[in-house]
């Protein structure tokens, strides 16, 4: 399978944190969650994807060309969505496009302006008088306006309501039923990825925690509750994260066989979402 | 066709998408011949991931419900009508495997759950 993106072992330092060689790839036509708690190293990786930051090592490689040696080549072809708006706050919509659209050469007015309509934006309306999702949505438009195969998003939906965040998800499928995109979404919001993503890479503290296709993920895990004292020590070592309170404890364990065949019938068993596989890994065996 | 993706069931989504096609072409609602949406529309409209739809229609595929050409997407495969009978049976036997299981917990005796079986098979349900 063709990689639209291949990181390998990236390395920054930036004094009181450090991204470790994290290395990923996302294969041609789908659709990956980056995942992690703040702080965790999501928005780096994704400044040293663009370019934006020097890396100290490791290399990285966007539809197959390095992408300091290509970088005008590979930003042609990537549409790039972020936290922070980077237009004119004080010009209108369609200033705004003026400005960016010069940037492209495969500008595609007509499917800016389809967008425009599609995401019921006001194209006379100055950019600081939009709300959130509206911002969000007008640097979609630019993006999906220039015949990028490859859409890198960080943050989209940080503070935004739930139903624009249903509309993004619907947009990001749409995309997706052509063959030759991608997506890459940074996120901490695991649920808008639950039901969309293909794949999921998770990372913590600077590291890549696990990066598989999200199905693997959530059937490799399983939720167990019980009762503390099913507790031994050697019971305690096949969980990745604990949770014990006065009333019993749950956990989240990689081996759902091995659980079941050391618990029995005895513990509830259930399958965890995305936050808690996150949730408890990141925080590991814990009193309350 | 209808298919009803439940995200709080413990089947797997891909097994969901398998089982309701699979109940369709058994059915005989997809007959054979009839083009299958392609995965990643489907995957579109039903809210889930590529991977995962794609997974039901390889086994679907593999246990010979479905046909794809290269280029061309998937079709509904030609179903030998004794196989499909003997599938429809398997059907059931699945269907009352679940209930027998049911049965059992409630500590139904096999003669009684009998009985509540011809009750209702001479009523017509």
């Amino acid at each position: 399978m063709e990689n639209v993106l291949e990181i390998k072992g990236l390395s920054k330092n930036l004094g009181s944190f450090r991204l470790d060689k994290v290395s990923f790839s996302l294969p041609r036509g789908y659709i990956m969650g980056f995942i992690g708690p703040n702080g965790a190293g999501k928005t780096t990786t994704i400044k040293l994807l663009m370019n934006l930051m020097h890396r100290d090592g490791g290399d990285i490689r966007v539809f197959g060309l390095d992408n300091r040696r290509y970088e005008k080549e590979i930003k042609q072809r990537i549409a790039f969505v972020y936290d922070e708006s980077h237009y004119y706050e004080n010009l209108s919509l369609l200033d705004n496009r003026r400005i960016v659209a010069h940037f492209y050469r495969d500008w595609d007015e007509k499917a800016f302006q389809r967008r425009l309509r599609d995401f019921d934006l006001p194209p006379h309306k100055k950019l600081k008088n939009l709300s959130r999702g509206m911002r969000t949505k007008f640097g979609l438009a630019i993006a999906l306006s220039h015949a990028a195969e490859f859409l890198l998003m960080d943050e989209p939906t940080s503070g935004l309501d739930p139903v624009f965040r249903s509309e993004l998800m619907d947009i990001l499928q749409q995309l997706l039923v052509e063959e030759n995109k991608s997506v890459l979404f940074s996120t901490h919001i695991t649920t808008d990825l639950e039901r969309v993503a293909d794949y999921i890479c998770f990372i913590n503290q600077g590291r890549i925690v696990l990066c598989q296709s999200k199905d693997e993920m959530l059937q490799g895990h399983v939720l167990v509750k019980g009762a503390l004292e099913q507790l031994s020590p050697e019971a305690e070592k096949m969980f990745i994260g604990l949770r014990k309170n006065h009333y019993g404890f749950e956990g989240l364990s990689a081996d759902p066989q091995g659980i079941r065949q050391f618990f029995g019938d005895g513990v509830l068993m259930e399958s965890p979402g995305l936050d808690e596989i996150m949730v408890f890994y990141v925080r590991g065996h814990h009193h309350v | 066709m209808n298919i009803v993706i439940s995200n709080r069931s413990e089947e797997p989504i891909y097994h969901q998408i398998y089982q309701q096609l699979r109940g369709a072409i058994v059915r005989e609602e997809l007959k054979a011949g009839e083009p299958l949406p392609s995965i990643r529309s489907l995957a579109r409209d039903l809210q889930v991931s590529v991977i995962t739809t794609r997974r039901a229609y390889d086994e679907l595929e593999r246990d010979g419900y479905i046909e794809t050409v290269a280029g061309k997407g998937s079709f509904v495969a030609p179903q030998n009508a004794e196989l499909l009978r003997e599938k429809r049976v398997n059907l059931i036997e699945e269907k009352l495997g679940a209930i027998i299981q049911e049965a059992r917990s409630l500590g139904l005796s096999l003669p009684e759950l009998q009985r509540i079986v011809e009750l209702l098979y001479e009523e017509g349900l």
